[in-house]
């Protein structure tokens, strides 16, 4: 099985060096498509049917397609976001820590497909670590000319610039991630215009996760149909960073087949449940994805099967809810992040979360009410997509929506009983 | 007033933007990384450096979680509390910094040594528990070893 983003990675994760990254056939394929014409790269990212691994599963060739090729009153910008505070994910760590000149090869492609003369890598604050091999790497890439001015003799310069961030999780939502690097507060901006055409400092601006821009390098260098090929499934291309936590045997992440189902990656990969402990549950790509259950595991973790399945593939980084734990109390605990990360621009998320988070809290206590179920079914459906500024809120409602689908009797249990089931005493 | 050491990390800042607006939390940064935390005065004087108003920079600091507008310990303790730390047992963890130190969420210990921070999600869900001290990424945990890796830290 190919695994091109990881295969290099050390299992410490000591990143090669510039001189071993080109060893291992690094920086060829910027070498070769800054001879030919920009379009070429967003060709075969096209032909690769790539999709953003930020969680929102975009066609990144058609992204870059919205870019405004001609526009020259001032410079594009590729910005790349590693902010990933989404609860439950840690796959961009592993590629930022492990193989940065891999991430910083995919930048010099993608900007050479938009033209960007600038990019910014929007970095968590909390990843120490990858920040020092970023700057390391940076430095040798400068060193070497693959960055700066005249990129390897050719016309064309890039600057790439690492931004870390002082947490919010607003920032990793692409208008909010805008507004915080030009030292605004991280509130979202109104679309249209899109920041494609409109993005940063008022100029044309690709936004791509981590993980994206890794498969870009691979996706040059063998072709975009090789790329896709490596799926399972039809409609995506490549190979995918899968995670999974909670109490596993041996939780973790692997690179995969876009495409691997649920049961692969939970029995196999991850060695089933710990002893002691029984599955009822996972949310596939973070805390802002609908619960799957049993009778999900065989499906494709792609982005259109997990849709078909009620979810969506997010980051692809399962959570597992195991019969130890109780449900109310885990979207109590998401509902608490997403009532703090609020951003607090619009009314239903600002309001309705902790509102929310009360209400579950109350459950937890032992004080719930069979009116309190009406009170969270209610906040599903009114916030939806739409209805709030950005996608947080409505991120907030898959798993409480999906928890009171399959795990109602959890619920009623709280109020019938005036506990939690779980709680000792 | 803002050291010269301050004042040169922010103009090395400066470099990276096409407006100095952009170095703001750069610059709160800084001035953390230097003196622990944000005071009204610091806010003022980074308003100064970059052009803005007090209340534009302080709009800022306060948005971040990793800004301090008050003073902490020396040593700051951020526990996960998002949900795979949360499944895994982030609150037993939680209970026994308070045993250990007396300390609650939010709270510094009376010699300053430590301060309590909850926090989201680490990225480092796979080994949760999981905790920062200071810059130091800690997984992994369980609750009868915190003693021994706390005493790390003088
Ligand atoms: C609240 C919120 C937080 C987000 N956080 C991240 C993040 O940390 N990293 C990320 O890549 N995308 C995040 N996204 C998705 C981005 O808005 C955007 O879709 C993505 O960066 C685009 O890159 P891609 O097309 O390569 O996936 C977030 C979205 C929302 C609504
Ligand atoms: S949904 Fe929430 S986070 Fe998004 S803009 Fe509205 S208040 Fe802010
Ligand atoms: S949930 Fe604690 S590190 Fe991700």
């Amino acid at each position: 099985m190919e695994r091109p983003l990881t295969q290099h990675i050390r299992p410490d994760r000591e990143p090669l060096t510039l001189r071993e990254y080109e060893q291992v056939g690094g920086y060829q394929a910027a070498r070769r498509a800054l001879q030919a014409a920009p379009r070429e790269v967003t060709e075969q990212v096209l032909k690769s049917n790539l999709r953003g691994r930020g969680g929102g599963g975009f066609l990144t060739g058609q992204k870059w397609s919205l870019v405004p090729p001609d526009d020259h009153n001032g410079p594009k910008y590729l910005v790349i976001n590693a902010d990933e505070m989404e609860p439950g994910t840690m796959k961009d760590r592993w590629l930022l820590e492990g193989q940065p000149h891999q991430l910083l090869e995919g930048v010099l492609l993608s900007a050479y497909a938009i033209q960007a003369r600038v990019a910014y890598i929007f970095l968590r604050w909390d990843y120490k670590l990858a920040a020092r091999r970023l700057q390391q790497a940076l430095a040798e890439a400068y060193g070497q000319r693959l960055l700066g001015a005249n990129i390897l003799g050719t016309p064309f310069c890039l600057d790439v610039h690492v931004h870390t961030s002082a947490g919010r999780y607003m920032c990793g939502e692409e208008t909010g991630l805008l507004n915080a690097l030009e030292g605004r507060r991280p509130t979202p901006r109104s679309r249209p215009p899109f920041a494609v055409t409109c993005g940063l400092w008022g100029r044309p601006t690709a936004i791509n996760n981590v993980e994206t821009l890794c498969c870009v390098p691979h996706i040059v260098q063998r072709g975009g149909e090789w790329f896709r090929a490596l799926s399972r499934s039809p409609d995506d291309g490549g190979t995918k960073i899968y995670g999974a936590s909670g109490r596993l045997r041996k939780p973790g992440l692997w690179e995969l087949p876009l495409g691997t189902t649920a049961r692969e990656i939970l029995m196999e990969h991850a060695g089933g449940l710990a002893d002691g402990y029984r599955f009822r549950g996972l949310l596939p790509g973070g805390a802002s994805t609908d619960f799957l259950v049993e009778q999900h595991l065989d499906v494709k973790l792609d982005f259109a099967s997990v849709e078909k399945a009620g979810s969506r593939l997010g980051t692809g980084t399962m959570v597992v809810l195991d019969d130890r734990t109780c449900p109310v109390g885990l979207v109590l605990n998401l509902m608490q992040f997403f009532a703090r990360e609020s951003c607090g621009w619009c009314t239903p998320c600002r309001e309705g979360l902790p509102w929310l988070a009360r209400t579950l809290q109350a459950l937890e206590d032992g004080l719930g009410t069979p009116a309190d179920l009406d009170v969270l079914e209610a906040h599903v459906r009114a916030i939806r997509p739409g209805h709030t500024f950005c996608a947080l809120a409505p991120g907030a409602m898959e798993p409480l929506g999906s928890a009171l689908k399959y795990f109602r009797p959890d619920f009623e249990r709280h109020v019938a009983d005036r506990r939690c089931p779980w709680r000792a005493g | 007033m803002l050291t010269e050491q301050e004042q040169q990390a922010i103009a090395e800042e400066l470099r990276h933007y096409p407006q100095p607006r952009a170095a703001v939390s750069e610059a709160l940064k800084i001035v953390q990384r230097h003196r622990g935390w944000v005071s009204d005065e610091s806010v003022r004087d980074i308003a100064a450096a970059l052009s803005l108003t007090p209340d534009e920079v302080d709009s800022i600091a306060t948005c971040y979680s990793m800004i301090f507008r008050r003073p902490v310990g020396r040593h700051v303790i951020l526990l996960c509390d998002s949900v795979s730390c949360w499944i895994m047992g982030a609150n037993p963890l939680q209970a026994q910094v308070g045993a250990l130190l007396g300390i609650g969420p939010g709270e510094t210990t009376a010699d300053g040594r430590f301060t309590l921070l909850p926090c989201a999600c680490l990225g480092a869900c796979d080994r949760a528990p999981a905790m920062m001290i200071d810059d130091d990424l800690h997984v992994d945990l369980v609750p009868e070893k915190l003693g021994e890796l706390l005493e790390r830290y003088a």
